[in-house]
């Protein structure tokens, strides 16, 4: 069930192909593809290719140096990225603030922050989460205290990924305790290197760091690094929440790990056969890989509904859902695939990219447990599962 | 078959329970797991001091005869505290294979000690293209002189690093993937031609390939009759996989425990979250299906000391199938009912999904062993 695509949208595919073949340097081909962990300098290598080309914000619009492309061109660009393995976008910077920036900051932080997320000048991080407040976001207590032309931010935000790495942090914070409590929150970039701001890794089961706690002391924050409004936090939250759910679908990632798992069941051996040839793996490949093509028709229906002017509605959360159930089987049907080669934990072998032993075990088997684990994050995060269920109950249902 | 616990039975849950829960608690395992050889010597000689190195064993050899039930009483209780010693290794699976198959001089020679917890085993029936199939063995062993040379690679054996004496199957005969031709030997694994490459496992226990290049062993190390392995390899894995089923229980039990706790405790929109009927109701699908493998799996371990052949089997699959199954569920439940504490490393309740996962892939997950449910009928 291959995308029939218009003549003009399969020269686009071709051009992107082309662009790919040329400019993705090898060694960052496939490297995430294979579970080898990208660096910092992986991700803003890619990131200023694709802004030397002009296709680093296929989200934005072209004033501000987006790509201007129809729905189904990002898609395509997307998909085609993903197979072949690019390294994905880090979305906080150029996904996520840059539409909030575009939308309610005013022209002096437009002209300062969006040309240096364009080019990834700055790495960015999302500071929502504290430790007393998860799917109960608007609990949060972070306090920013206003002293002449600052605001003074004293409280602790939680799973910031890759914080370790990050410039700035866009943060809610609280700014006051009166009257609802989602009234009382506002929107403030942080410089990362401000005085008081502590980054202090979270390791998580599968033995990676990349989330972090991020402890602010008395930190400093200029006035005029607030996002419009003080008091309307939330709403400028809500409207980022929106774009975050219809990215993190990743059919295309998706797409290109169904493609690795088919590889992987291809080659393992069962019962003497290939694994591919067992009925009960190759059924549940099946049905994974329908989940995903109705996942991608939905993804397709939304892209074109917003093209029609329509934002990103309740069903984005349908997205999220069945988006990170698809990433999750991924992971488990590939850890499943190698049997007892799952148990050996040698992070080493897949972290560590001037590592030259041989893992025990087939190459690709190293991480696939360690992805599996990892994974796990996916309907937790970005708003859990459970609250995008609420959402749908609330918004589509009307209950 | 009994469906209640002995006396004894419920004295050694209880001394087990007390004991682990004073020295064996979720820092103490860490700091173990910290150490040098990945488990403790110290701990090591607390159980033969408890008799649970002896449990199992033959009375004639220092053992105490336990039955398998007694055994999965005890392996419950280590799957609640993630013990990290090789019991299953030595014990379960090495220990298990020479008092069935030894000789009279192997078992003189090798219980007593095992039971005193001055040699520990590993037993290596596992090769890289097998997947799950214990007959796939391409290892071979090669009559030499009065001995045998063998060759090969066993993958993924459980705390080869800690055994004093290997325990490995090689073909003697025939191809590939026969039944017959397999042979049981015992390999020091310091004599020549033997390699190990040891590593930690994703759930912190230890393991290691072990590779065979030209390793001479007598014709005394040969444990049972020369081409005669597979069934003693199939005895001792259906009974080490209830065994390892009655440690995922116990995981279970105390996954389910945090989980309920951590949502009495976790208050989000003014309230506890446990006070979410959606959330209740997860945590009752996951108590339940910990209530029904736990039923099941006692059932299966009477099983393992009353019945031989097919139905012996059609236990262990049964029992190890549905383990697999309510393991994933209750662990992938549990961290998502944690949220993001639940992916910390400092929470135990990801140790034990870990464990729990790996549990399903020793010696077959749970497709594998619902398909052999199915067709061994």
């Amino acid at each position: 069930m291959e995308l029939v695509l218009s003549p003009e949208d399969e020269a686009f595919r071709q051009e992107v192909r082309a662009f790919l073949k040329e400019k993705l340097p090898p060694d960052l081909a496939n490297q995430s593809a294979t579970g080898l962990r990208l660096g910092k300098d992986d991700h803003v290598r890619w990131q200023k290719i694709l802004y030397e080309k002009g296709w680093v914000a296929a989200n934005w619009p072209v004033e501000h140096g987006g790509t201007g492309w129809t729905a189904m061109q990002k898609h395509i660009f997307e998909d085609e990225c993903a197979a072949a393995g690019a390294p994905p976008l880090i979305p906080f910077g150029l996904l996520m603030v840059a539409p909030v920036i575009m939308a309610f900051g005013n022209q002096a932080q437009k002209d300062r922050y969006l040309p240096r997320i364009l080019r990834s000048d700055d790495w960015w991080c999302q500071g929502y989460s504290e430790p007393g407040s998860g799917s109960d976001l608007a609990s949060l207590r972070t306090k920013a205290v206003r002293d002449g032309d600052h605001y003074v931010v004293n409280g602790q935000k939680t799973w910031t990924t890759l914080a370790q790495h990050a410039d700035m942090m866009f943060t809610l914070v609280r700014t006051s305790d009166t009257g609802k409590r989602q009234e009382g929150i506002s929107f403030l970039l942080i410089d990362m290197r401000s005085p008081g701001v502590t980054v202090q890794p979270i390791t998580t089961m599968d033995g990676s760091q990349e989330i972090n706690s991020v402890f602010l002391d008395d930190v400093r924050v200029p006035v005029e690094n607030r996002i419009g409004e003080e008091g309307k936090g939330w709403t400028y939250a809500k409207y980022l929440l929106g774009h975050e759910r219809t990215g993190i679908a990743g059919t295309g990632r998706s797409k290109a790990q169904l493609k690795r798992l088919k590889e992987i069941a291809r080659t393992e051996m069962s019962g003497g056969q290939p694994l591919i040839e067992d009925p009960d793996f190759a059924q549940r490949i099946a049905q994974l890989e329908l989940d995903l093509l109705s996942l991608e028709s939905l993804v397709l229906r939304v892209l074109y509904a917003e093209k029609a002017g329509k934002g990103p509605g309740p069903e984005a959360s349908f997205l999220k859902i069945k988006g990170t159930e698809v990433q999750q089987m991924l992971t488990e049907l590939m850890m499943e695939a190698v049997g007892p080669y799952a148990m050996p934990f040698q992070p080493e072998t897949f972290r560590d990219p001037q590592w030259n032993e041989e893992p025990a075990g087939p190459d690709y088997a190293a991480p696939l447990a360690s992805v599996y684990f990892n994974w796990r994050k996916a309907s937790i995060y970005g708003g859990s599962n459970e609250i995008q269920r609420n959402i749908i109950a609330k918004a589509v249902l009307g209950l | 078959m009994s469906f209640a616990f002995t006396e004894d039975q419920q004295l050694l849950a209880e001394s087990a329970d007390r004991f682990l829960a004073d020295k064996y608690d979720f820092d103490a395992r860490k700091a173990i797991r910290r150490g040098e050889d990945g488990w403790s010597r110290e701990m090591w000689a607390a159980f033969a001091e408890l008799g649970w190195l002896a449990l199992p064993l033959p009375e004639e050899h220092g053992g105490l005869g336990g039955s398998t039930v007694d055994l999965a009483v005890l392996m419950e209780r280590f799957g609640r505290h993630l013990v990290v010693e090789p019991f299953l290794a030595t014990v379960v699976l090495g220990a298990e294979a020479i008092a069935r198959a030894g000789s009279d001089e192997q078992k003189a020679a090798i219980l007593p000690a095992v039971a005193e917890g001055g040699v520990r085993l590993a037993f290596g029936v596992n090769e890289p293209r097998a997947r799950f199939d214990l007959h796939r063995v391409a290892t071979t062993a090669a009559r030499e002189g009065g001995g045998w040379t063998l060759s090969g690679h066993k993958a993924v054996v459980l705390h080869a690093d800690a055994a004093d004496r290997l325990i490995l199957a090689a073909r003697t005969a025939g191809a590939e993937d026969d039944r017959d031709g397999i042979t049981l030997f015992l390999v020091d694994p310091q004599a020549d031609g033997v390699t190990l490459r040891p590593y930690p496992t994703v759930d912190g226990l230890r393991g290691a390939e072990v590779l065979l290049d030209g390793v001479s062993v007598s014709e005394a190390d040969v444990v049972g009759g020369v081409g005669a392995g597979l069934p003693v390899i199939e005895a001792v894995v259906d009974r080490a996989m209830v065994l390892l089923s009655a440690e995922s229980v116990g995981a279970m039990a105390e996954t389910v425990r945090l989980t309920t706790e951590y949502l009495k405790t976790r208050v989000q929109f003014g309230q506890p979250l446990s006070s979410f009927q959606v959330l209740q109701h997860r945590l009752v699908e996951m108590l339940q299906a910990k209530e029904f493998a736990h039923a099941l799996c006692y059932r299966a371990a009477g099983a393992m000391d009353t019945t031989e052949g097919v139905e012996r089997a059609r236990a262990a699959a049964g029992i190890k199938a549905e383990t697999g199954r309510a393991g994933k569920m209750i662990g992938q439940e549990s961290i998502q009912l944690h949220g993001g504490m639940g992916m910390t490393d400092e929470m135990a309740v990801g140790h034990y999904f870990k464990r729990m996962t790996m549990i399903d892939t020793q010696f077959g997950n749970a497709a594998h062993h619902l398909r052999r449910f199915a067709t061994l009928a």
